[in-house]
């Protein structure tokens, strides 16, 4: 099973070192394991919900409005954020930046683990980022914090996060939107 | 690629940085009268670098950024150097090339685009170092010409291998001494823009950067030459500053002293391109 961190100093082995991979179309991957997607919905509403801090991190396939899809998106994670008390803290641009980002109101995939470790962010959720940035970020999260990393992806997922929720578009957020808010019931949070 | 990409959702303008509204709202976008009187007042395409301070090749890519006539719909190729300093940190699509790789691969991305999008207008814009450009990646620029693929090639000549330290190139003049090249160049400074007309590019150009409304001027006609006849050139003296020896106030000046003698102006054009050069001014364009 992936570890959890704090995970020692890099080079932490990547997910795929631990022959882990992402889920054929249809499941979610949990950790290590290939799980429904309903099952991986409710433990990233639960995770969400139970760790400090939870944010999203919306990243440019979805902040900006170059399509239908994308402005549908964005009235639901705003929605999201909404059910799970969560704040949102984007990754407008994949640029490093120079000299420094300001961790309280960007994430920047070259060093995300500098707004997660200010803000103290122990889960977060990854919507909308592209697929080599989400990959290098998640990696970089796994092995420098302890944040718990959930990637709901529009294609094929992400092994590095610790829940990978794949072929994620309106239909597939909205069920999440409604899991989660079951979920909060369930914990009495609602 | 499109100005959509730049349109921030309604539900985020909360969230997002004011520099990513500014682009969205202030930057000129879709309008191909923009250029560099724009700078003090719009948003610039470059946010910030990380080239030494006063280095000419900073003020160089901002004139370049603030003159493309179809920023949304550009796409910038480049190459390892000083110039590759400042790609990240650009707000419209870059390709980061194999050092010297520059033009095969603008070459292939205009190819692609012309396929991809026949009913649009995609410029393919080259920028490189002297090492890129005529060392390193001579065969590949010349060989772009030949094949006169429709891309425009933009040389930063600072006259020497800037990013590793100081060795000549075929663009350092004879005699230069630098740190990496003791002995001082053996040989005469390579004629590039020469080369270029030879090779068969439609309009070529030389000068140093030290007149931001001629630099807009050039840029926009190598631009349109090469999205309707085939390859442009305009080769630039960006001087080096930290090899050279100056401070960071003296770039300007040192272009303006080479103004007068091995970057005088100079330009050359094709019949084809003075014709369409005429058609674009007389809509206004130029
Ligand atoms: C294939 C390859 N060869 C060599 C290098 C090493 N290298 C990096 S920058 C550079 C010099 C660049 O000189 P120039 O193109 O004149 O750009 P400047 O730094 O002067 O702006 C070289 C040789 C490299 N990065 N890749
Ligand atoms: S080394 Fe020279 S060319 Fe490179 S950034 Fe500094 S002044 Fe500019
Ligand atoms: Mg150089």
């Amino acid at each position: 099973m992936a570890k959890l961190g704090p995970a020692h100093y890099s080079p932490y082995p990547v997910a795929v070192y631990e022959q882990v991979l992402t889920p054929p179309p249809g499941k979610a991957l949990m950790f290590t394991e290939i799980v429904d997607e309903e099952q991986a919905m409710r433990e990233a509403a639960k995770a969400m919900l139970t760790r400090e801090n939870a944010t999203i991190f919306p990243g440019p396939q979805v902040l900006y409005a170059w399509n239908e899809e994308a402005k549908e998106k964005a009235k639901l994670i705003k929605e999201m954020a909404e059910v799970l008390d969560a704040k949102i803290i984007p990754m407008y641009d994949y640029r490093p930046k120079y000299p420094k980002i300001d961790p309280e109101v960007e994430i920047n995939p070259n060093h995300p683990n500098l707004t997660i470790w200010h803000n103290k962010i122990k889960a977060c959720i990854f919507i909308g980022v592209h697929c080599h940035y989400a990959n290098v970020a998640l990696k970089i999260i796994r092995s420098e914090t302890d944040c718990f990393t959930i990637a709901m992806c529009s294609q094929a997922g992400h092994e590095d996060a610790m829940i990978t929720l794949r072929d994620q578009h309106v239909e597939e957020i909205e069920k999440f939107i409604e899991i989660a808010k079951e979920v909060k019931k369930e914990l009495g949070k609602a | 690629m499109s100005f959509k990409i730049y349109k921030v959702n309604e539900e985020f303008r909360d969230i997002v940085p004011q520099e990513v509204i500014d682009l969205e709202e202030r930057a000129t976008w879709g309008n191909p009268k923009r250029g560099v009187m724009d700078l003090p007042v719009s948003k610039e395409l470059l946010e910030e670098h990380s080239l030494c301070a006063g280095c000419p090749e900073s003020a160089a890519i901002r004139y370049i950024l603030a003159s493309l006539p179809n920023p949304e719909d550009t796409i910038i190729v480049n190459s390892t150097g000083c110039t590759s300093l400042v790609f990240p940190h650009i707000s419209l699509h870059t390709v980061h090339s194999l050092f010297g790789n520059q033009n095969s691969v603008a070459s292939g991305i205009k190819r692609v685009l012309e396929w991809r999008f026949p009913d649009k207008v995609k410029d393919v814009v080259v920028l490189a170092g002297d090492g890129a450009t005529v060392d390193i990646g001579l065969d590949y620029t010349l060989q772009s010409f030949f094949r006169q693929e429709k891309i425009t090639t933009i040389c930063f000549d600072n006259e020497v291998y800037a990013n590793t330290g100081g060795q000549e190139s075929g663009l350092t003049p004879k005699g230069h001494v630098f740190k990496m090249a003791p002995k001082g160049k053996q040989f005469e400074k390579v004629p590039m823009w020469q080369l270029a007309i030879d090779s068969g590019c439609h309009y070529v150009a030389r000068l140093t950067v030290s007149s931001p409304k001629k630099v807009e001027r050039v840029i926009k006609e190598a631009i349109y030459v090469a999205r309707e006849v085939g390859p442009t050139y305009i080769h630039l003296y960006t001087p080096c500053i930290l090899e050279i020896g100056l401070n960071s106030d003296d770039g300007l000046d040192e272009m303006r002293a080479r103004d007068k003698e091995r970057f005088a102006f100079f330009e050359y054009k094709t019949p084809e391109a003075e014709e369409v050069i005429a058609k674009y001014k007389a809509e206004g364009l130029l």
